[in-house]
């Protein structure tokens, strides 16, 4: 294995509707911004992955045009992931480890308020007998969470202590959408959403891009005083059909969590992206977390897209995939 | 007694319909309000001084911002650098057949645009000729393209091949 490190990182604001640029505006300034503090020029990156989606763009090949942010001459290296910018990191890390590059440029974008994404999250369903019914993701995840509630795996007021963590956890990150104090008990009493969800139990849209600079070896070290060396990384796809899965439990996080190499010290932060509160519960259970770890010091999905875990000897990342958590990546990073 | 035996299903029908606003984003804006104004919009690469056109928010070939002050307008005259004679209808194009699609080099642009020729014989039609923009009534402009009619044949010697073959 050879190592590989996170080496600089740049954001957009997630903001609910994004009225001016168009996708491609929105990724232009947050590259522009990670090559300027990383000191690197494009003839320094030798591969480059992105990670967004067709359907949330509503035209085929959308990522093309991602590629004017980067300058695609001469002619790059380059690959995409119909995905999360997460799995675009994924694949530049194995381009690494395969020895055909050193630097990787990864990056994920999305404009998701230009059409009505719980509709268009129905497209990852079953083409055949669930999709026709257009389940919208959040009656979905609705169904999900009604199921842990009856079985008494969580409970409404463990969901809204997740909402009020994560909401007061994103005052510090100035990139967050969704921020600031709530009481347990104000937000509970909240009328349903899609019962038994709130409007807190969900994640909110978000238009924004963000972009990573992986380095091997020495020259992550050249590149960065601190660098995040990823000590493990792993995702594990469960079946797409929703009665063939376990949904009490995130099976998928914890087999990539035992492969990532979680449980192997004390972690110290843990950024989780599920996108709804019961979710996130299933994940940080999945994943073995206890008290010595701050969980979404950016306050994860639920506040905005999350930021990669900054400032911290040992640190995992999540990110997730597909409908009620079908998908599901981590990354163990050191400093 | 029988089993009913049903009739296979081979065909399902499942529809696919979903609504998009989209934006057409601050650099593509620009250049269709320009267009309204009758004026053609084009962007500087700060790197290297080439000139885009339309504008557009980044160089696609250094990845640098292009900033709104880069704008630059462009003369409605250029020259034809590549075409191609249309005989064939398609259903989303209302032009009478046969037509001729164009790319052209506006003067001071490094990339061509698109369109059509109009007021020309086709055996007249040739690479390098010196063309202008046949615009609509003024007050009929709207943020399109479809503000110029078509471009016509400038009176003009042609332009020499060194100055597009870098555009074919
Ligand atoms: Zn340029």
């Amino acid at each position: 294995m050879r190592d590989v490190a996170v080496v600089a990182f740049s954001q957009s604001p997630s903001v609910r509707r994004e009225t001016d640029c168009n996708e491609v505006e929105i990724l232009i300034p947050v590259i522009h911004e990670l090559r300027t503090n990383a000191g690197i020029t494009n003839e320094d990156v030798d591969f480059v992955c992105s990670g967004s989606s067709d359907y949330l763009a509503g035209q085929s090949f959308a990522f093309v045009s991602g590629l004017d942010a980067v300058g695609a001459w001469p002619p790059v290296c380059e690959s995409h992931v119909e995905m999360d910018g997460a799995w675009a990191l994924y694949e530049a890390w194995v381009k690494i480890q395969m020895g055909y590059a050193e630097l990787a440029l990864v990056y994920g974008f999305g404009k998701p308020s230009m059409g009505d994404l719980p509709l268009t999250m129905a497209l990852q369903l079953d083409p055949y007998s669930v999709m026709p019914l257009w389940p919208d993701a959040v009656s979905i995840a609705a169904l999900q969470a009604r199921l842990l509630l009856d079985d008494g795996v969580v409970s409404e007021r463990d969901m809204a202590e997740v909402a009020v963590r994560d909401r007061a956890n994103a005052k510090q990150n100035p990139y967050a959408q969704v921020k600031g104090d709530f009481s347990v008990d104000q937000i509970l009493a909240d009328p349903y959403l899609v019962s038994p969800l709130r409007k807190h139990d969900c994640s909110p849209i978000s238009d924004g891009a963000s972009a990573i600079l992986l380095a091997a070896g020495d020259r992550a070290k050249d590149l960065c005083k601190r660098p995040a060396w990823i000590r493990g990384i792993e995702h594990i796809c469960e079946p797409q059909d929703l009665g063939v899965r376990d949904l009490k439990r995130s099976r998928s996080t914890e087999i990539a969590a035992e492969k990532a190499g979680v449980r192997a010290g004390k972690i110290d932060v843990a950024e989780l992206s599920a996108p709804f509160t019961h979710q996130e519960i299933l994940v940080e259970r999945a994943l073995g977390l206890g008290s010595e770890t701050s969980i979404n010091p950016s306050g994860g999905a639920l506040a905005g897209n999350p930021i990669m875990a900054v400032s911290a000897d040992r640190a995992v990342a999540h990110a997730t995939s597909g409908p009620c958590l079908q998908q599901n990546l981590i990354c163990v990073l050191e400093g | 007694m029988s089993e009913e035996v049903s009739e296979p299903i081979e065909v399902l029908r499942l529809p696919v319909e979903l609504e998009y606003q989209y934006t057409a984003g601050k650099s593509a804006s620009r250049f269709l309000r320009g267009l309204q104004q009758g004026k053609l919009l084009g962007q500087r690469c700060p790197v290297d001084g080439r000139v885009y056109f339309p504008t557009r928010g980044c160089c696609p070939q250094h990845g640098v911002p292009m900033a709104e002050e880069g704008s630059i307008e462009l003369p409605d005259v250029g020259t034809l650098v590549t075409y191609s004679i249309v005989r064939v209808p398609s259903a989303n194009i209302p032009l009478e057949l046969p037509y001729v699609t164009i790319q052209v080099l506006l003067d001071g642009a490094d990339t061509v645009m698109m369109h059509v020729l109009g007021e020309c014989e086709l055996e007249d039609v040739h690479m390098g000729m010196r063309l202008e923009a046949k615009w609509k009534p003024e007050e009929e402009w709207e943020t399109s393209v479809g503000n110029i009619l078509y471009f016509v044949p400038l009176d003009e010697p042609d332009a020499p091949y060194e100055s597009y073959k870098e555009h074919i």
